[in-house]
């Protein structure tokens, strides 16, 4: 059986070892090739499994930053040496970007040669009829009234019939013996597709990792907590946090401002949350018309390329302070954290602004605080959270008073005070209480603090990622390729229709002797059927015309 | 909405006699494979040797039909394994019904359906090539361990689904994912099968010793070849399925998280069992990797499936909020 005739797809072969005494060029082939076989694809299948392995069981910076810190905490000595080798950034760290690289060249120095081959195949004929048929691992033989050319002719009908691409070749005209005893022989394929498939598969992977590179490096994501009543523009400054790719600057972002006018949770009766709604209303451009969505979870808002999701909610609660001199600052409130998922007890800081009118030398106030949005009453001293609704809304709070220090310039928790400044006794506690919606707590110096009730806030992230259409397209030629090079086989039959006696020379004859042979990958299913289906099928045909 | 509690528990005992009829299944399968007429079984695999290695001519494809106590047993432990797959049926359609959502919202359903997933692809198998029947002991022993740890330690009661969870993607992404494993399972189960019996042949053939349990089960399994090429088409089956069922849930990550991928655990974990058996499809085309090499990784494989199912959700914290568990 000879090569081409076995052939079946346009794998690689294996690379042989390097000789010693190669020329630098050899040298540069053999790894060139060594890099695209199939045995290194293996292999970098697997060093990117192995790869994530680590990113998927230690923390991540990109996921969870306290949870690095925590792993910090617990090893001391550990967590450096793992750092030092990207352990916790492992997605993107140099070595991994390494695998990624290797494997997209790799799939590039296989896809490109594969496709000229296999574009080559398509368009030679189905190799000649191997001398001996019988040695393929399909073979039969069978005999019909008829000669060479008929049989020949039905038989080329019935596979093109069934699609098959079919090559006559006559021996003696250039077939593959010089004798010209009137035999026939017909070679035939099948299944093409499959490595079509293949290649688009190949293809579209080397497609979805450039898609992916790109909206690494070009696109960005900020993420902001608006309370009801107020919003925000997509900008960097106005984000709590950000991560934009090298390419994207400051200057690329799509202008848009959002405004949360109400958010709402429903809760089904065993208190497990059913749908959470935030109310947006929102502008394309500074002035321009303003539009509303209903942003829930599962459904983002997609405007000019960038998507803006729900990612959060809480409750901030709300205080009016008045001062002795009768001065007021109304509407005072700031985002709490929830600690509780199921009972949303959360916790959380308001650093007052200045009161109206006051010089360098007053206090400043900051409230440390625990909100309830359904208070239990206990009987002692505790607060504690029953459910997730506001039912019945209450804080804890500690008033400090002093220096909160945020002229420092250090950067702080805006949702904890800086407790260096309370270690060194410039903040200094002077109140503390549990206060219900509409009472309030009295400090020493006569000012009133009233516990007003509550706001809801949401989480908001804005996303922007210009690669994210071509990875979608990319996997979805990925699975059909995938799928037509998994179901589709590619298979050759070759026959040879033989005067049954050679000396009454080929037009003559009236009896031909035909061996088939079939070939198709072991792996590749049920070829044993279809070959004795066909061979049934030609048998009938060229005795049906008798 | 509420749930309903009487349908909860009649979903409940359909469960719990889902295993009693797999377990009976065991049994009868068992009792095939030790007394089934040795003959009848060794005569099946020899021919099935000569069916792949010979190709068109075949010599021996009598059909052996035999009658006797192994028969019966072993047509007895194909019917508990079809009532135990109806009695999942019906089981996994109650909790729906009753909770008015698609029954794998939770790590106790998925278990559920992985199995039944398993078992039905196992008869599908039977009914292509009832030959295979003996083998259904391999199938419902770890069928029924997965369905009864998952009754003690996955359990979760009826509940509707937390809002994250409600989306068609859920519906789909999921789906795919229990099919794709379920297949996956089979493969395995066929594969630890293949390995066995190829140890089995080898020794046969070097007339070497071999381990007690190769010696006891190896004669009466499937030739290597057929068993190899089952975990090959298993894989194949399986594979785009689980393909589908990765970039489902990156479509529903990009409008529920904000980011198609983010790495999440439970994600890492998908792309890298997917990795593995592209690399087992790989192996199979490559030279030096055919074979016992990438039955490896076939099992290899699988194991990254379960990591991803159990330690990941239940151990690794991340993003989703599936396994139904408090
Ligand atoms: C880097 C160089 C690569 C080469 C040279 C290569 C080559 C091949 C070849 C020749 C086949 C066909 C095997 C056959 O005829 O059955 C194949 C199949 C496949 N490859 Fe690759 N491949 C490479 C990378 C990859 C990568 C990175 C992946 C996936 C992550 C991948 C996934 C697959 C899959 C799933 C198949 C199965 C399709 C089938 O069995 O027909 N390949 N590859």
């Amino acid at each position: 059986m000879t090569d081409t005739v076995a052939r079946l797809s346009t794998a690689p072969d294996p690379v042989e070892p390097l000789r010693r005494s190669a020329g630098p060029i050899v040298v540069v082939r053999r790894w060139w090739r060594l890099l695209t076989s199939m045995r290194t694809a293996l292999v970098l299948l697997f060093l990117l499994a192995v790869a994530a392995v680590p990113g998927s069981l230690l923390p991540q910076r990109s996921l969870n930053q306290s949870r690095v810190s925590a792993y910090y905490a617990e090893h001391p000595d550990l967590a450096p040496i793992l750092d030092r080798l990207s352990m916790f950034d492992v997605f993107s760290s140099p070595w991994f970007a390494a695998i990624y690289l290797l494997l997209f060249v790799s799939l590039i120095g296989c896809v490109v040669p594969r496709t000229r081959m296999h574009f080559r195949a398509v368009r030679q004929p189905p190799p000649p009829v191997p001398s001996r048929l019988e040695r393929l691992p399909q073979s039969a033989t069978f005999e019909r009234d008829l000669s060479p050319a008929a049989v020949a002719d039905a038989a080329t009908a019935a596979l093109r019939r069934g699609r098959w691409r079919v090559v006559r070749r006559r021996v003696g005209t250039g077939g593959t013996r010089v004798d010209d005893d009137g035999t026939v022989e017909l070679s035939a394929e099948k299944g093409y597709l499959r490595e079509v498939g293949n290649l688009a598969f190949h293809g579209a992977l080397v497609a979805l990792l450039a898609g992916l590179a790109v909206g690494k490096l070009n696109g960005y994501e900020g993420s902001i907590l608006v309370e009801e009543g107020s919003g925000f523009c997509n900008s960097f400054q106005q984000y709590d946090t950000y991560r934009n790719g090298p390419f994207a600057g400051a200057g690329d972002l799509t202008p848009l401002c959002a405004d949360l006018d109400r958010f709402s949770t429903e809760y089904e009766d065993n208190l497990i949350p059913a749908r959470f709604l935030a109310e947006l209303t929102y502008t394309r451009e500074i002035g321009g018309p303003a539009s509303t969505y209903p942003l829930e979870v599962n459904s983002p808002l997609r405007t000019d390329g960038v998507r803006l999701y729900l990612t959060g909610h809480g409750y901030s609660p709300r205080f009016t302070i008045t001062y002795p001199d009768g001065s007021e600052l109304t509407d005072i409130s700031a985002p709490f954290l929830p600690e509780e998922q199921t009972t949303l007890a959360s916790t959380g800081a308001l650093k007052l602004p200045d009161r109206p009118g006051a010089g360098a030398e007053d206090p400043q106030l900051a409230i440390e605080g625990f909100f309830v949005p359904t208070a239990a009453n206990l009987g002692d001293n505790r607060l504690v959270s029953v459910d997730p609704r506001p039912l019945n809304p209450a804080v804890a709070i500690v008033v400090y008073q002093g220096s909160i220090g945020l002229d420092s310039g250090a950067p702080q928790n805006v949702f904890r005070l800086d407790q260096r400044q309370i270690d060194r006794g410039v903040l200094e506690r002077v109140a503390a209480g549990n206060l219900l919606a509409g009472q309030s707590l009295e400090l020493p110096d006569g000012t009133e603090i009233r516990f007003e009730g509550y706001k809801q806030w949401a989480a908001l992230q804005l996303s922007h990622d210009p690669g994210q259409l071509t990875v979608l397209i990319a996997s979805v030629v990925m699975l059909l390729g995938l799928l037509c090079s998994l179901v589709v086989r590619r298979r050759r039959l070759w026959l040879r229709c033989r005067p049954a006696d050679p000396a009454a020379g080929g037009a003559a004859t009236s009896r031909t002797v035909v061996n088939v042979g079939g070939l198709s990958r072991a792996d590749s299913g049920s070829f044993d059927a279809e070959f004795a289906a066909l061979v049934k099928k030609l048998v009938a045909d060229s005795s049906g015309r008798n | 909405m509420a749930v309903n509690d009487s349908l909860a528990a009649l979903s409940d005992s359909a469960f719990t006699a889902s295993i009693v009829t797999y377990s009976v299944g065991v049994v009868g399968f068992a009792g095939e494979y030790a007394f089934g007429r040795r003959g009848r079984v060794a005569r099946t695999s020899s021919e099935q040797t000569t069916v792949v290695d010979g190709g068109s001519n075949r010599t021996d494809t009598a059909t052996v039909t035999t009658s006797g106590p192994g028969q019966r047993l072993g047509v007895v432990g194909l019917a508990c394994t079809v009532l135990g797959a109806g009695l999942q049926i019906v089981s996994l359609v109650l909790r729906g019904v009753a909770t008015d959502r698609v029954p794998w919202g939770n790590m106790f359903e998925f278990a559920s359906g992985v199995v039944l997933v398993t078992v039905l692809s196992f008869l599908w198998l039977v009914w292509q090539a009832p030959r295979l029947r003996h083998v259904g002991v391999f199938v419902l022993i770890p069928g029924v361990f997965v369905l009864v740890y998952a009754g003690l330690k996955l359990y979760a009661d009826a509940a509707p689904l937390v809002a994250a969870l409600r989306s068609y993607w859920l519906v789909i992404h999921v789906a795919a994912a229990i099919i794709a494993t379920g297949v996956f399972m089979l493969s395995f189960v066929v594969t630890v099968l293949y390995l066995v019996r190829q140890r089995y042949e080898r020794g046969v053939i070097e007339a070497g010793s071999m381990p007690r349990p190769v010696a006891a089960l190896g004669p009466r399994l499937p030739a290597a070849a057929v068993l190899d090429r089952l975990s090959y088409r298993t894989v194949a089956f399986a594979f785009p399925i689980w393909t589908f069922a990765v970039i489902a849930g990156a479509i529903w990550a990009e409008s529920a998280w904000g980011r198609f991928w983010g790495w999440d655990p439970k994600e890492t974990w998908a792309l890298i069992a997917w990795l593995v058996y592209a690399g087992y499809l790989h192996a199979r085309a490559t030279a030096g990797w055919k074979g016992v090499k990438a039955a490896r990784i076939n099992l290899l494989g699988f194991f990254a499936m379960t990591f991803n199912f159990l330690i990941v959700n239940m151990v690794v914290s991340g993003l989703h909020s599936y396994s139904g568990l408090t």
